[in-house]
């Protein structure tokens, strides 16, 4: 057993509210200059939608992440889906599978200064909006969230590489007006364990950081192939084009290193996200990211580890984790949702690259449609007691398609995930406002596999969470790493040290 | 002190000691400013067909010039048969017309697109101007002054090892055409220009990927102590 530490985020999709107060606040701190403006380290999606860059989910196109390789005798391995080690080399000069500005939209901005300098005219004067790269004026094509609640969802809803498996007739469905159906997803970089960024980078700028698993790139060493952008399945890694480096979400390190959680977090208004400690088993990495697809789940939440078990712990212990983080581990609201209670998983398991953030799977509105001028729920009378319990096949939002996103395609778990979360609904909503807790009730929560102790556990948390339990943050003890390189005395009254040059681009 | 011998056997040594000594300053303490700059992201159609050829183009050329200086035998004893003399030097010339398209493709590319232009800076234009007199010079030398995979083990095999000994004698190019002493003095003018533009970027070729493993992950520290 080789215990290491990660940091993690986890989405609670049902409280996602689509504002992109996380996404500006990423920007304003982070992306905010020149050759950054289409960077979206943070982005919200609408589901069903194409996502940002549009069709990330394509690997057909894209070919991000691992693909299975089934030995027939010899042991399953995966390969990058991108090339082989001497194919980057043949690639260097050209990279056929990198995304072009098209894919993300070109930044632009407003000439705001005509509306003060427009000679007098009849007419108003307009702010024309021109490109960030040339500034030249453009015709504004597309943004980084085009497809808003479902905006052109002909063009981008309906192209949702999720949609594989959908039986036409609930394709046909997820379009009608009346029975439309939308969530939102919000996106940072994975920080996988297994990640593609780090094995297709020829320069071997790109590594994962052993104090808290963070993915960074070194971009002293970058040398701008962009064989990362192309690697990455969930094109979080981002080309600057006008420092020739590559960049990506760092999970706010500098934050999390002085004690707060990462900007996005911080700044949730709908506070959908959790920060917390896991402990994972390094050296069974290779064996939970080269399985069949069915059984990914399975074994990648197998590579996590109990932080009560004294094993787990003396291992940990051997191998230097403090005893700070052991302990923010056991608080860790990522494990209770993700291995205790087992709602929650990462977003495309199949890409193997064994992403670190959780997402629990949102749930559907009610199947209606009108009758006589009046919303009519579509179940059957005796049925509307416990709504969508017994009847997850009629949700908007198809089984399938949440399966393609977060298990696999398997639709079992799915299920067993949202009617966990229904019960504790239908538990919580008896407790509350009926205050009487019939069999039936009782009866639910048994069938969802739960106790009504898990189930005030699961509302707590979700919905009553105090800051410190929503971001159980470790101490880094940076002061000590820093000591460990340089003497801080010795540099008294100075600015600081580290880098002292601007990332001014190369001749 | 006559021109061919400044010109031959004195710049080379200002220009490879400026290359040697400002590349080795850039890579510690400027390692930022190194980056190969690609601009694929901003247009990739006109990169697809000027950057592939004028690379690869480029790379056997100077892998055969490498050849050549360093390993004069194994050219000659190719040579020895005409039929593959022919085919070396068509190939040589091939490649070099090859190159030299894809490089007017990067330098049209460069001045009329306009995302191209809003990224490029002075020293990238003279970059573009000295590899294209270099590949213009070489074609109209293998051109016009024939067998040039045969003579340069006699000529410049001798000179180039007399530059790196540090015993320089640039007798031997005294009476060479100006069109082959121009794309020497040409490629010393480029040494000039390496470390101070993206030429430096050739060194960072990352052979190293093909050793090493797949995931790299850093330990500031080895061991983690507990606070008091």
């Amino acid at each position: 057993m080789n215990v290491r530490v990660h940091m993690s985020m986890l989405f609670h999709l049902d409280k996602c509210i689509g504002c992109h107060t996380c996404s500006i606040a990423c920007k304003n701190l982070w992306t905010d200059r020149k050759g950054a403006e289409y960077m979206w380290w943070n982005n919200v999606e609408t589901r069903p939608g194409t996502g940002y860059p549009t069709q990330w989910e394509n690997q057909e196109h894209f070919k991000g992440g691992w693909k299975f390789e089934k030995g027939y005798g010899e042991p399953d391995a995966i390969s990058l889906r991108l090339h082989s080690r001497a194919g980057a080399l043949a690639k260097l000069y050209y990279n056929p599978d990198l995304p072009s500005l098209e894919d993300y939209y070109e930044p632009f901005t407003f000439r705001y200064a005509d509306l003060f300098n427009a000679p007098e005219n009849t007419q108003q004067p307009t702010a024309i909006p021109i490109s960030m790269v040339t500034g030249k004026p453009l015709h504004i094509e597309s943004g980084p969230n085009w497809d808003d609640d479902l905006g052109g969802s002909n063009l981008y809803a309906r192209n949702d590489p999720n949609h594989a498996g959908l039986s036409d007739e609930v394709k046909a469905a997820l379009e009608e007006v009346d029975r439309v159906v939308f969530n939102y997803m919000p996106r940072i970089c994975n920080h996988c364990l297994n990640p593609a960024c780090v094995a297709a980078c020829p320069s071997g700028a790109i590594y994962k950081r052993a104090e808290d698993g963070v993915v960074l790139v070194n971009e002293n060493n970058c040398r701008a192939w962009r064989m990362c952008v192309a690697a990455c399945p969930y094109k979080k890694v981002y080309y600057n084009w006008n420092t020739g480096k590559s960049e990506k979400c760092i999970l706010c390190f500098p934050r999390l290193e002085t004690g707060q959680s990462p900007a996005c977090a911080h700044s949730c208004v709908g506070r959908i996200r959790y920060m917390g400690v896991l402990l994972y088993d390094a050296d069974r990495i290779p064996s939970a990211a080269a399985v069949p697809d069915e059984k990914l789940v399975a074994a990648f939440m197998d590579t996590l580890l109990d932080p009560s078990d004294p094993a787990v712990v003396a291992a940990a212990r051997a191998n230097g984790i403090d005893a700070g983080w052991i302990k923010a581990a056991q608080d860790s609201p990522i494990y209770k949702f993700a291995k205790v209670w087992k709602i929650a998983l990462p977003l495309h398991l199949e890409y193997r690259t064994m992403a670190m953030m959780f997402y629990i799977p949102p749930l559907s509105p009610v199947m209606s449609a009108m009758k006589d001028g009046r919303v009519r729920l579509e179940l059957d009378d005796p049925d509307q007691d416990f709504e969508l319990f017994n009847h997850l096949h009629k949700a908007r939002l198809p089984l399938k398609y949440l399966a393609n996103l977060f298990s696999v395609g398997n639709e079992d778990t799915i299920r067993r995930i949202l009617r966990k979360i229904y019960a504790v609904r239908i538990y919580m909503r008896r407790k509350t406002v009926d205050k009487n807790i019939d069999a039936a009730t009782l009866q639910a929560l048994a069938e969802a596999g739960t106790s009504p102790e898990e189930a005030e556990a699961i509302y707590r948390l979700t919905t009553l969470p105090t800051v410190p339990e929503r971001f159980v943050l470790p101490p880094y003890h940076r002061e000590m790493a820093i000591e460990t390189l340089r003497d801080p005395l010795s540099h008294k009254g100075e600015a600081g040290f580290g880098y002292n040059q601007p990332p001014r681009r190369g001749e | 002190m006559d021109w061919n011998t400044l010109l031959f056997a004195i710049f080379p040594y200002v220009a490879l000691f400026t290359a040697t000594i400002v590349t080795i300053y850039r890579s510690i303490y400027r390692p930022f400013s190194i980056s190969s700059l690609s601009s694929q992201l901003l247009e990739r159609r006109w990169l697809y067909w000027g950057s592939i050829s004028f690379h690869w183009g480029v790379t056997i050329i100077l892998a055969g010039h490498l050849t050549a200086i360093f390993l004069p035998q194994s050219i000659l004893l190719w040579n020895q048969a005409p039929l593959r003399l022919y085919l070396l030097e068509i190939t040589g010339i091939g490649l070099g017309i090859w190159a030299t398209l894809g490089m007017f493709l990067l330098l049209w590319r460069r001045v009329s697109v306009d995302r191209i232009r809003a990224v490029s800076t002075p020293m990238d234009f003279v970059v573009l101007v000295l590899t294209l007199v270099s590949m213009v010079t070489g074609i109209i030398i293998s051109s016009y002054y024939r067998w040039g995979s045969t003579w340069f083990t006699g000529i410049f095999t001798p000179y180039v090892w007399s530059i790196l000994t540090f015993r320089p004698n640039a007798a031997p190019l005294l009476p060479l055409p100006f069109i082959i002493k121009l794309h020497v003095f040409n490629f010393y003018l480029m040494a000039m220009a390496f470390a101070f533009s993206r030429l430096v970027h050739i060194i960072t070729w990352p052979l190293g990927y093909l050793l090493r493993p797949w995931q790299i992950v850093i330990a500031l520290r080895k061991t983690r102590t507990d606070a008091p």
